[in-house]
């Protein structure tokens, strides 16, 4: 059609330019002949009739909703407060803060002064039977584990016993990615080198004696971490050691990494289980993690109730930054951990939806009259 | 060369003058003239890169991503991947850069199509086959039937006798009627003797390119003598030749120099009020986004100095900071990064993508297609959609717009006698329908059986040989610029220059008195049968202020006399004092025509001395040819023998309404848009055509006039119509001169309400007076409040400035739509301009954002499209709003639980891909798809459409209430699952609280969230909606699970670290719990918020929503009734020429301008004969 598509370029936008080959000034031309060429196709989607389905808020469909959201939140909130209040929970403070006459305070002034392996004792009663299998946890307050410059700071490739990683941590490691010497750390980084080492030790008084309750430190972790995520470098001759040969240990690590559980190949490394549970980051200031399970010998049903002694080998200071540390006992349900929050919000927001509903139903009956009118 | 020194200088100096030689290359080289090539694409293969990412980072929201980018690259400042920033800057990038070069391509190849064309060169002697770009100015070229005009020619010899050729000038001005140039009889000698050619060596001095269509001067020099060139003698590139065997031309301008070209240069870019409003938000979210930063800032700032620094002994601070502040300003930069998504860039391209499938809608829609010249309406700018919800205000022409500009001979007055009434037995004027009896021109074998007459006595007078009846066919036979066509004997076919013009020689052929044909010097006549033959001696030509034109013929008898037909205001002032009562008559019936709206024109004779006229002839013949004022000395001659005329009597022509005009205006007017009639015609039929189109009714109140002849009158009249229509508006009447002070120009009007219906009727006059300062003020208050305004006697210019008038004291949008060349300049200011693709210029069309062949196509574009598309962008923008505040504040929320550490709440990816992938398609699928009621629904409520002029969906108060919205849901989608993490584990006692699983829960809340929230906007679920959303959420799961699975880990373990997140969160039965108490917590309130306003506080819309609701119940209503159209009796009225009508201003001097183009308006073409009969 000669020049026309040209004369389009020059006006309009470039888009216009594809989307309209022909101009008018052709459909004049062809329009002696009236070539129905250019009237646009029929199509549902061309001529915007695509079938659709035109849902409307009325007091029909709003009013049910109501209810029945209102309903079905207050049925799940009191599933979730009774299940929630089933679940037994001890908490024991141990920080030791400075005056608070703890047995562990002792230990936690000698930690401040940099000395580890202070051990201190609690006793404490359990008033009811835990049943089994209870979790012992150790949790972190005011501890920035969220910390952007914080969770960065580690070396995947290494942790996944990338050889390279060894030699060459990256470089988000830093300033934990080399020791003075310029050795590389393994594993290098804040949070591996800021690892939690508090050991713990429980005793059951039972006939006047302390029996030690035995704790498992298998499966603390998430299986794909100490599976896949987690491993170590290939063994050199059989030797772990060898194959951590030219890294240096963490500064605040007494031991070097394949000494973690030295007697143990497969909990020790990279892949010792309270490394792992350490390295997976917690999302707020204050966290627990899961240190051990009590679900062996007698103890398999539930921790019975009774007096218990805590050994707990204190080494990681905290009382610098405000820190507090606690273990707590815990059992648990389907849905986790004891957690009222959950429960409370579905029961308020439950009664909050079915009463609103019904404000929204005396709205709609007063001002149906009216609104009935202005449609007529 | 002796001028080779000018050669620098030339290529600065603009050139004034064009100077050439014919057939001597080296001569002309020496002036660097372009070369006829054309080069519209912007970028070669290797110049496309830099120069589009120059271009894209000139785009203020490309650059900010740069910014962001180098931001990341900064160690210290760096809180996010790279990839965030990069994966959708150069996603943004690259699909803007296909588009331009897709574009930039297709331009390239029409480049070389139309470079590549081959035209037949003289080149030594002999004719060479070349391609259009080797063409130089000064070469001869030959071109045939049917051939291109390769670049703005001088015509020099053709076929055809006369050396006449004829061109179709479609691809310049639209007009497909044949247009006839004539080469000077110095250079037709040449004929196509390729020797004479060839020692061709005049030289042409000439003006220097321009873009005036319509003219051209020059001389030519040949053997010493000069000859006068004009624009009769171009032949334009552009132009096709038509039944013209061959011609040759001499290249006066090339390429890039010639007029066509140097029409086509810049197009005003327009946005839209959104856009505006967008472009304040994104500075409002600039500064908001700086005050979350700050906030953050400080906060970490006193975090580092409480926590941070004893916190060291885990957390050593980075290298290089040594204080808090600076720890906290190294923050402030990092949470630019992290919260940088508050502007996202894919909204610009999403509202890009949006307005672009807006348009396809309306190019798509068969509704507005009109069959009879295979138009469909057509988006020309894709970026202006949503305003066309928003109009306020509409300008209209009227001729072409209005009416069909078709034109019927109606009536007639001849010699005192009125014709063309019909009337009954007992002589009553009875109405014409379809079965009033014809005359039946059959006596006549010439006749066109097309034209139609009911009034047999004008026949019968033919028939009895009355001289005067005779006299005036004879006039209408002889005085006009048609051009006949009779391919087949006894197939006449008239061009014509207007459409009136046509119709009248038409009557006269019908009537017994046949144009035949014509040449330079005769009209040839078939008068009752009789072949004659007039010596054509002058012609005296129409122009805007002349208003009228003349022949000077000698007849085959040696009678010399001059025919004059022109407007009756001029033509009685030239009128002989002898025909005083013949006079009243006449002015009787001219009156009781223009009463019933028809277009008259007087007609008159005068007899001529043959010394006189020899001697007159002699000036004439010097005036033509002179240089300089050649026009002024023309109209001077003219005026002097065009007096003392004898008057013949009337015509009256009927022009047609187009279809559907008033139902279109009617509706449009219920949608609450003021319709502004701007038009050239005089005022009384002004006014009819206002009744007739039912603009102006009955039942108005008061129709005002200003039609006041100095400032005071004008002002007098405005100030007592407003005080009618509004007393109160006086009460601070004393604002008005603060008003007056041009310090508070731009000052925007409130609205204000009439308490009645009014009409206003100013002519050109008083608006000229009513537009200058002090006045303008008056005129807008007094305007605004009538429901109509008519604005006769308008110049193009007057139109423009009534427009700016309004878009500069009212904040509303406005819509000019129009379909002639002197409709451009409101089309251009006007925020919407509409084109009306039918019979006159494409000049309309082609400064247009939209067009479409019929202006009842407007109701739908308005209510239906422009509707819609205000709607979806509305939703849009609101729900865009949300999402990203809704996805970017949780950081926030964050912020103040991990030491204020620019830590992210989502994974990096979630990050990258959230607006990308897993939240665009929905959103576009209802943007794109969304409807709240039907066509026919929006039509029949035009109610409708009064939300969007109010701008009530989408405002500063809306945008608030989006962000208020998204605070909600932020704090919802952090603080639910931080309640429902804190302190607690999983099911198998494995911590939960992990950042990780924390990081996927938020992202997956989140995302269902704002699924959910585009499901409850959805109005209008399709398919496809259900696709995108569902689709969305599928991919959404299926990218985590593979981004976080083992596989993913193993391949790039620095780029997944979330492996096993997804698996081993979401197996856990509390997480979906806080899933769906998030969902329920943001998603209920606004169910419950919205129900309860509809209910408390409707809306218009919400009402007539509930309206049709009821309606719909019950069976379908009848379609709207297509009224019967209007019979007869009720005409549009018009003055002469509407093209020219507004003469008597510019004439007063109030209003300069240059005119305009004669020949590209107000053309007739043969379509519209065709299109008549289909």
């Amino acid at each position: 059609m000669g020049p026309c598509p040209v004369v389009g370029q020059w006006q309009g936008s470039g888009l216009s330019l594809g989307l309209h080959g022909a101009l008018p000034g052709g459909g004049a031309m062809a329009g002696i002949g009236a070539l129905p060429g250019n009237k646009p196709d029929n199509t549902a989607f061309t001529q915007q009739r695509l079938p659709a389905w035109q849902p409307l808020l009325s007091a029909g469909t709003a009013l049910p909703l109501f209810f029945c959201a209102g309903l079905a939140c207050l049925a799940l909130g009191l599933g979730l407060h009774f299940s929630s209040a089933t679940i037994r929970e001890l908490e024991l403070d141990y920080t030791g803060a400075p005056g608070s006459g703890h047995n562990c305070s002792r230990c936690a002034n000698a930690s401040r002064a940099g000395a580890a392996g202070c051990t201190c004792s609690l006793r404490f009663e359990l008033p009811e039977r835990f049943p089994g299998p209870v979790c012992l946890y150790y949790q972190l307050a005011n501890y920035y584990q969220n910390h952007r410059r914080y969770s960065v700071s580690r070396d995947d490739r290494q942790l996944s016993g990338v050889a390279s990683g060894l030699s060459n941590p990256a470089r988000e490691c830093s300033p934990f990615r080399t020791d003075p010497r310029g050795i590389p750390i393994a594993p290098c980084g804040a949070i591996a080198n800021s690892l939690f080492n508090d050991t713990f030790a429980l005793y059951h008084l039972a006939n006047g004696t302390f029996y030690p309750v035995p704790l498992d430190n298998r499966g603390i972790s998430w299986w794909t971490d100490s599976n896949i995520k987690f491993s170590n470098p290939e063994l050199i001759n059989g030797s772990l050691e060898a194959a951590f040969r030219g890294t240096a240990k963490p500064p605040n690590w007494p031991h070097a990494a394949y000494t973690l559980d030295m007697g143990n190949l497969n909990n020790t490394g990279f892949i010792n289980e309270d490394f792992i549970v350490w390295m997976r980051t917690a999302a707020l200031p204050t966290f627990r993690k899961l240190y051990r399970r009590v679900r062996e010998g007698n103890f398999s049903s539930g921790l019975p109730q009774g007096t218990y002694r805590l050994d707990i080998t204190y080494n990681y200071p905290v009382l610098s930054f405000q820190g507090t540390k606690k273990v707590i006992f815990s059992t648990v349900s389907w849905m986790g951990g004891k957690n009222p929050f959950l429960g409370i919000v579905y029961l308020i927001f439950g009664s909050a939806c079915i009463l609103t509903g019904f404000v929204m139903l005396a709205v709609h009956i007063k001002f149906q009259k009216q609104n009935q009118m202005d449609v007529e | 060369m002796p001028l080779s020194g000018f050669k620098f200088g030339k290529k600065k100096l603009k050139e004034e003058e064009r100077y050439l030689q014919a057939n001597n290359r080296d001569f002309n080289l020496e002036f660097e003239y372009a070369n006829n090539s054309i080069k519209t694409s912007k970028y070669n293969f290797f110049t496309f890169l830099p120069l589009n990412l120059f271009e894209q980072f000139q785009r203020i929201a490309n650059a900010y991503f740069l910014f962001l980018l180098i931001l990341q690259l900064i160690p210290q400042v760096s809180s996010l991947s790279w990839f965030t920033t990069v994966v959708p800057l150069v996603l943004v990038l690259a699909v803007s850069g296909v588009k331009d070069a897709i574009d930039d391509f297709n331009r390239h190849k029409s480049d070389n199509h139309v470079n590549n064309r081959p035209v037949q060169v003289l080149i030594n002697g002999r004719l060479k086959d070349d391609k259009w770009m080797n063409i130089q100015v000064g070469d001869i070229i030959k071109l045939e039937n049917n051939n291109f005009v390769t670049a703005d020619l001088l015509l020099l010899s053709s076929s055809e006798p006369h050396s006449l050729t004829y061109i179709e000038t479609a691809e310049l001005d639209g007009e497909t009627n044949l247009k006839v140039k004539q080469a000077l009889t110095v250079t037709a000698e040449l004929g196509e003797n390729l020797q004479k050619l060839t020692d061709f060596n005049g030289e042409v001095k000439c003006e220097a390119p321009n873009n005036k269509l319509d003219k051209f001067t020059g001389t030519l020099t040949l053997r010493g003598e000069k000859f006068a060139l004009d624009n009769e003698k171009m032949l334009l590139r552009g132009c096709t030749i038509r039944n013209t065997e061959w011609c040759f031309g001499l290249v006066i301008y090339a390429g890039p120099d010639t007029k066509l070209m140097q029409n086509c240069g810049k197009t005003t870019f327009k946005r839209t009020s959104i856009d505006r409003l967008m472009n304040v938000l994104v500075l409002v979210i600039f500064a908001f986004l700086a005050l979350m930063c700050f906030i953050l800032a400080i906060g970490n700032g006193i975090w580092e100095h409480d926590k941070g620094y004893y916190f060291q002994v885990y957390l050593p601070w980075a290298v290089g900071v040594n204080s808090a502040a600076y720890s906290g300003f190294l923050m402030f930069w990092s949470y630019v990064i992290i919260l940088n998504t508050v502007v996202p860039i894919s909204l610009y391209v999403s509202v890009e993508i949006i307005r672009l499938g807006n348009s396809f809608y309306i190019d798509w829609d068969r509704k507005m297609y009109y069959p009879l010249n295979d138009t469909p309406a057509q988006a020309r700018t894709t970026t202006l959609n949503e305003e066309l919800g928003q109009i306020k205000y509409i300008f209209s022409d009227k001729t072409g717009t209005l009416t069909q500009n078709i034109m019927a001979f109606n009536k007639c007055s001849i010699n005192g006698k009125s014709y063309g009434d019909v009337y009954d037995m007992a002589g009553q004027r009875t109405e014409i329908t379809e079965h009033t009896e014809k005359v039946d021109f059959s006596y006549n074998r010439l006749a066109d059986p097309k034209f139609v007459f009911y009034d047999h006595s004008l026949v019968e007078a033919v028939k009895l040989d009355d001289a005067a009846t005779h006299g005036f066919f004879r006039l209408l036979s002889l005085c006009h610029t048609v051009m006949p066509e009779e391919k087949k004997e006894g197939n006449l076919v008239y061009q014509a220059q207007s459409p009136d013009e046509g119709a009248l020689v038409t009557a006269a052929r019908n009537f017994g008195f046949v144009f035949r044909a014509r040449t330079p010097e005769t009209i040839t006549v078939v008068e009752m049968g009789e072949t004659k033959v007039y010596e054509l001696l002058a012609i005296l030509d129409f122009n805007n202020v002349r208003k009228r034109m003349s022949v000077i013929v000698r007849s085959p008898e040696g009678d010399l006399t001059l025919y004059c037909k022109g407007a009756d205001t001029i033509v009685y002032e030239l009128l002989d004092s002898s025909c005083g009562s013949l006079k009243e008559e006449t002015m009787e019936h001219l009156n009781e025509f223009a009463g019933e709206g028809l277009r008259t024109l007087v007609v008159a004779y005068k007899n001529l001395q043959e010394d006189y006229f020899q001697e007159w002839h002699k000036r004439h013949h010097e005036a033509s040819t002179a240089l300089d004022g050649r026009e002024e000395k023309l109209s001077e001659l003219y005026e002097e023998i065009e007096k003392d005329l004898m008057l013949l009597g009337a015509t009256a022509i009927e022009d047609k309404l187009q279809d559907g005009v008033p139902q279109t205006i009617e509706t449009l007017t219920k949608a609450h848009i003021k319709i502004w009639v701007l038009t050239g015609d005089k005022q009384e039929t002004a006014v009819n055509i206002g009744y007739s189109c039912n603009m102006l009714h009955d039942d108005m109140e008061d129709v005002f006039i200003i039609e006041g002849n100095t400032s005071e009158e004008v002002l007098d009249e405005l100030r007592t119509a407003r005080k009618k229509m509004n007393p109160d508006s006086f009460l601070d009447s004393d604002d008005i001169i603060k008003f007056e002070n041009p310090s508070t120009k731009s000052r925007i009007l409130p609205e204000e309400q009439a308490n009645g219906v009014y009409g206003l009727v100013i002519n050109g006059h008083s608006l000229a007076y009513a537009l200058e300062g002090n006045l303008e003020l008056e005129l807008v208050r007094t305007a605004c409040l009538c429901k109509v305004v008519i604005c006769c006697r308008v110049t193009p210019l007057q139109k423009a400035q009534v427009v700016e008038l309004v878009k500069k004291y009212k904040k509303a949008v406005t819509l000019a739509i129009g379909d002639g060349a002197n409709d451009v300049s409101m089309i251009k200011t006007a925020h919407i301009g509409v084109g009306i693709s039918g019979q006159e210029g494409m000049q309309a069309v082609l400064s247009s954002d939209f067009s479409f062949a019929q202006f009842r196509y407007l109701q739908r574009l308005l209510l239906v499209h422009g509707r819609w598309s205000y709607i979806r962008m509305c939703k849009f923008l609101r729900y865009f709003f949300y999402k990203n505040f809704a996805f970017t504040l949780v950081h926030f929320w964050y912020g103040f639980f991990s030491g204020f550490s620019a830590q992210t709440v989502y994974d990096q990816w979630f990050i990258t891909l959230y607006n990308l992938v897993y939240t665009s398609l929905p959103v576009l699928g209802m943007s794109l798809f969304d409807q709240d009621v039907d066509d026919r629904w929006s039509m029949q409520f035009p109610h409708l459409y009064e939300p969007g002029q109010q701008n009530l969906y989408f405002n500063k108060i809306e945008f608030v209430k989006c962000v208020l919205h998204g605070i909600y849901s932020s704090l919802i989608l952090f603080f639910i699952p931080y309640g429902a993490m804190y302190d607690t584990v999983r099911s198998d006692g494995k911590a939960i609280a992990d950042y990780q699983s924390f990081a996927l829960m938020a992202q997956t809340c989140l995302l269902i969230v704002v699924s959910v929230q585009i499901g409850l906007d959805t109005a209008y679920w399709t398919a496809v909606n259900q696709f995108f959303i569902w689709g969305s959420l599928s991919v959404y799961f299926a990218i985590i699970f593979t981004m976080y699975s083992d596989g993913m880990y193993l391949i790039f373990t620095a780029s997944f670290p979330f492996i096993g997140t997804a698996r081993n969160t979401l197996s856990q039965p509390n997480v979906w719990l806080v899933i769906f108490l998030s969902i329920i917590l943001c998603v209920l309130p606004v169910v419950g918020g919205r129900f309860l306003k509809s209910q408390l506080m409707p809306t218009i819309s919400d009402k007539v929503l509930r309206k049709i609701r009821a309606a719909k119940k019950q069976p379908p209503p009848p379609l709207p009734k297509t009224r019967l159209r209007r019979t007869s009796t009720r005409r549009s009225g018009y003055a002469f020429s509407h093209q020219h009508g507004f003469g008597a201003l510019i004439m007063s001097g109030r209003n300069m301008r240059p005119k305009l183009p004669f020949t590209t308006t107000g053309m007739f073409s043969p379509n519209s004969e065709k299109n008549k009969h289909k």
